[in-house]
């Protein structure tokens, strides 16, 4: 059981990471603000979301594991408002301003 | 060479390369970002380090807070008229030489340690029950070491007010000027609804778990800082005045009453800052909550910065 454990750990973990690499070479490579934003909400969703979901089933206990959803629920939040807000200033303002 | 120690070279590598970053850089606001980046993986290096106390207050002071206070003198200095002058050659010459002097004075300290290293942490550990604490961190912090954590928070008050002096004489006693983004039924009015409840329940519990386990008033009230900066530059709730009398008050509730209490041990028990023995826990605590009260209103004046603006009548 375990060993079974694990193996999910590892593998899901593993797919967040590659989440996470797959958000900051889209950083890095897309063209404009806006992509580049569309690339960062990648790694908060599914990058940091698989993260959590990999490590549940090593927290000890409930409140461990109600920790780490309400992390990923955190930046899920905080992620995307600043998403928008960065946005809205690069509409208004233009990419420079 | 095990996973985690590639792990941690990769993490001093990264440390280094971004704090070498933050000083070649020549925009000011890319090198504030710089040093947000290095502060958090400074958290992770404490992490690594097994000091999760240290690890929270870097992530919150050093990454978060300070960063603020640097954006804001960032965009400070965008709208002041600055002269381009160069600093001379020689002072910059001095300036590398000081500077090289003291990076050299760390790295023999740091290189060079004693044979045996002197800890007190064993005698910590063998007498901390009689405090009632779990975590040797509080209890260095408010047992063995409370004069240094009392003046910290008077530090923090000092600072406060270096910042208010900046005020010209006409608006003594007037509004912060931090920038508010009022606009209805924004993302960012949302944000400053659904968050603060949920950032108040957070800072409590650091606080509260602060005796057992990593986490305390410096970690609670800047987490509480931040959700009244968030309300306020959402402009759901105004910016106060600072000579507003609940406002001087919660500023000093903390360390008055850590100062009350160690005036108190004098009489109760052996000494100043002593406390009586059986109730060193129920007053901990109380001087952590009230210290964390002070600290967020501290650190959130601090953002919000010297006051610009006189009351509305």
């Amino acid at each position: 059981m375990k060993l079974a454990f694990d193996i999910f750990t590892i593998s899901v973990v593993s797919a967040g990471a590659f989440f996470f690499l797959a958000g900051t070479v889209g950083l890095l490579r897309f063209p404009d603000s806006l992509t580049r934003l569309h690339a960062l909400t990648k790694v908060d969703n599914l990058g940091l979301g698989l993260i959590v979901l990999g490590l549940l089933p090593q927290t000890n206990g409930l409140f461990g594991g109600l920790k780490l959803v309400s992390i990923w629920l955190l930046v899920q939040l905080s992620g995307a408002i600043v998403t928008q807000l960065i946005a809205g200033a690069v509409r208004q303002h233009g990419p420079h301003g | 060479m095990t996973i985690s120690s590639v792990f941690d070279i990769g993490l001093v590598v990264l440390i280094l390369t971004i704090g070498a970053s933050t000083i070649v850089v020549r925009e000011a606001f890319a090198a504030v970002i710089g040093f947000v980046v290095y502060g958090l993986l400074l958290a992770i290096a404490w992490v690594r380090l097994s000091a999760v106390d240290v690890a929270l207050t870097e992530a919150a002071i050093g990454g978060g807070m300070t960063g603020m206070l640097m954006l804001g003198a960032v965009a400070r200095l965008r709208f002041a008229k600055g002269t381009d002058a160069r600093t001379s050659l020689p002072v910059r010459l001095a300036v590398g030489i000081l500077c090289a002097l003291v990076a050299a004075g760390l790295a023999i300290a740091v290189l060079s340690p004693p044979e045996v290293i002197p800890t007190l942490a064993p005698m910590v550990m063998e007498n901390l029950a009689q405090s009632g604490l779990g975590n040797p961190v509080a209890g260095v912090l408010f047992v063995y070491r409370a004069l240094d954590t009392l003046l910290e928070k008077v530090v923090l008050i000092l600072a406060l007010l270096g910042v208010w002096s900046l005020a010209p004489d006409r608006v003594w006693g007037g509004i912060p000027g931090l920038r508010v983004y009022a606009q209805p039924s924004s993302t960012l009015t949302f944000l400053a609804q659904l968050l603060p409840p949920v950032g108040i329940v957070v800072a409590i519990y650091m606080c509260w778990v602060g005796a057992k386990e990593p986490g305390g008033a410096f970690q609670g009230g800047t987490v509480l800082a931040a959700m009244w900066l968030l309300v306020m530059i959402a402009g759901l709730k105004n910016v106060p005045s600072i000579s507003r009398p609940w406002l001087r008050l919660l500023l000093v509730v903390g360390p008055a009453i850590f100062l009350a209490i160690g005036l108190a041990g004098m009489v109760l028990a052996n000494a100043f800052l002593d406390y009586p023995s059986g109730y060193a826990k129920a007053l901990i605590v109380a001087i952590e909550f009230s210290l964390t009260l002070s600290i967020g209103v501290a650190l959130g004046l601090l953002a919000a910065g010297p006051p610009e603006r006189v009351r509305q009548p």
